[in-house]
């Protein structure tokens, strides 16, 4: 019993790790990524080629993972937002830059197409996972009360008046894109070592699907927020075993719900701290009248 | 050889044309992508199928059964999840994040109650070849390529000649503007909802007849969305010419390279010209409102 609460807890915090680094992204920039997937697989598949095929140490190969992701988000930023173009743009060219990884993972020689990548090596535990989730909030927590941060909240916030005051969007947008790229390839890292076996639809827009959704729900402009979310949107549908497809459903009608009544989320931009607990718990013994 | 790929390369850009007009239509007046179009285009196969498969309805009747009843899905989409965001001024990212979730709940739905069976429609056209000088083109092609054709012919005729087209031009370069001097904006914008879903009625329709119907048929707006951006956001004659264009050139890459990397061929176009045009062929420079 208890190997499956670690289960379940180990899942949701691979999750965590790349849902927070969409969080530093959509949340604090702004712009809206579809195929978020994409990073986690090209950061799966590059952690789990390095250990399988050429037995480089797992460590190493996870920083290969965020490295390797780091560099398509660079590739891939540049072009659609250097122009300073709608963050439309941008959107679509991940759309595209989803399906178009999935294509090549499914035909190229070393990832063995859609047979996928059976047999990895169980490297990853909870406590590495712990680890690293601990270390990419702590450094997603420092980025957004750092001088970049603030940066990238004031370019979601009011762009025009953000470039006014000398912050320079395009290396802000794509900054965040970066960091927000390579923690899904750590994620992705994790994951193939987790499952010992990846193949090329297990990352599908239904992935992307459950990063957004956490972030949508959990705030944007959090890191608290969408941690929570992601846990909660992993652990609950599955100790209720609820069918896969109907969670979508429900995924979907919550987002257009939370946009409709809710916008700013479940935490909106707030943190949960000692402080906020305490006021909470204030509010609550005064019969919720705050 | 070279003629008849052109031909079937005018097919598939025709239906693309249809769908990237739609979805720019869109974008013209609300300057949000969105996301939901390609489920409206899978529901519409599906009102088509069931019209003319299940209730046995002539062809041209079945398409106008479709026509109606994604329009009024369009429709319907626009009042409950765009609406209430619009009347609140919303930012264009939560636009496109309740446009998303729309698309999530709707192709989820019809997995968990349809189910995700293939169906494709009776064998009408699909045997019947025209052949002429060494070169033969499906009668659906033709079909498709006259009926695209004249479907946005028409709605060009009525954006520039009526007064209702008039206003619907006028409301995309100033939505504020075309409100002070008396038009609707809450009807014009659900009649654009509207033209949008006739267009994903039709376009779903066709895909429906050349292919097959299935849940997730609704991605292929993925090219639609790649050939706005290359025709240029927003702009419709961008759209058809984006349209063709993409589709001429993909079905030339998988008939003379490989079919394999036709997804990849179009994903790197878009991220090509985003370099050299960042605008597309026909744009006007979109930054955002603010």
């Amino acid at each position: 019993m208890s190997q499956y609460f670690s289960g379940i807890l180990s899942l949701g915090l691979i999750y965590v790790i790349a849902t927070v680094g969409l969080a530093i992204f959509t949340g604090f920039t702004g712009l809206f990524s579809l195929g978020h997937a994409a990073f986690f697989a090209i950061g799966a598949y590059t952690a789990a080629i390095l250990t399988y095929f050429y037995g480089v140490n797992f460590y190493l190969a996870l920083l290969a993972a965020a490295a390797a992701s780091g560099l398509v988000g660079l590739l891939i930023g540049y072009p659609t937002l250097k122009a300073k173009l709608r963050t439309d743009y941008f959107a679509i060219a991940t759309l595209g830059f989803g399906e178009a990884t999935r294509v090549l993972l499914e035909n190229l020689p070393i990832t063995q197409g859609a047979r996928g990548l059976p047999g990895i090596a169980n490297y990853t535990s909870l406590p590495v996972i712990l680890a690293v989730a601990a270390v990419v909030i702590w450094i997603a927590w420092n980025f957004t009360h750092s001088r970049h941060g603030r940066a990238a909240i004031a370019i979601r916030e009011d762009f025009v008046a953000a470039e006014m005051m000398g912050v320079n969007i395009f290396l802000g947008r794509l900054r965040s894109l970066i960091f927000s790229a390579a923690c899904g390839g750590i994620a992705g890292g994790l994951f193939a070592h987790y499952f010992c076996f990846i193949q090329p639809s297990m990352f599908t827009s239904y992935m992307s699907t459950q990063f957004t959704a956490a972030v949508v729900a959990g705030g944007m402009g959090s890191i608290s927020g969408p941690v929570m979310a992601a846990l909660i949107f992993i652990s609950v549908p599955e100790i209720l075993r609820i069918a896969n497809i109907w969670r979508l459903v429900a995924y979907g009608l919550l987002l257009v719900l939370i946009m409709i009544f809710r916008p700013q989320g479940l935490m909106g931009y707030r943190e949960i701290s000692f402080a906020f607990v305490k006021n909470f718990l204030g509010r609550l013994g005064k019969g919720g009248k705050a | 050889m070279f003629i008849q790929t052109l031909l079937t390369g005018l097919a598939i850009g025709g239906i693309y044309a249809l769908m990237a007009v739609g979805y720019s239509l869109v974008f013209s007046i609300l300057n949000f992508s969105n996301f939901a179009y390609g489920s409206i285009i899978m529901l519409g196969a599906y009102i088509g199928y069931y019209a003319m498969v299940k209730l046995g309805m002539p062809v041209g009747v079945s398409i106008i059964v479709s026509i109606l009843g994604s329009a009024t899905l369009c429709y319907l989409n626009e009042r409950l999840a765009y609406s209430p965001l619009r009347k609140r001024r919303a930012s264009s990212l939560f636009f496109m994040i309740s446009a998303m979730g729309t698309s999530i709940f709707l192709e989820n739905l019809v997995y968990a109650t349809i189910g995700a069976r293939f169906y494709s429609f009776p064998e009408l056209f699909k045997t019947h070849n025209l052949a002429f000088g060494g070169i033969s083109i499906g009668l659906l092609d033709v079909f498709a390529i006259a009926f695209s054709f004249c479907a946005i012919m028409s709605l060009n005729l009525f954006l520039q000649r009526s007064r209702t087209g008039i206003a619907i031009r006028a409301a995309s370069y100033d939505i504020d503007v075309c409100m002070l001097n008396g038009v609707n904006i809450t009807a014009l914008i659900g009649l654009v909802f509207g033209f949008a879903g006739a267009l994903a009625g039709i376009s779903g329709m066709f895909l429906g007849m050349k292919y097959i119907v299935y849940p997730t048929m609704g991605w292929i707006t993925a090219k639609a969305y790649i050939a706005a951006v290359i025709g240029g956001l927003g702009s419709l004659p961008g759209a058809v010419v984006g349209g063709v264009l993409l589709g001429v050139l993909e079905t030339f890459v998988s008939a003379y390279v490989s079919s394999v990397v036709r997804d990849v061929f179009s994903f790197s176009l878009l991220v090509l010209l985003l370099m050299v045009m960042p605008t597309g062929l026909f744009g006007r420079f979109l930054e955002e409102k603010v």
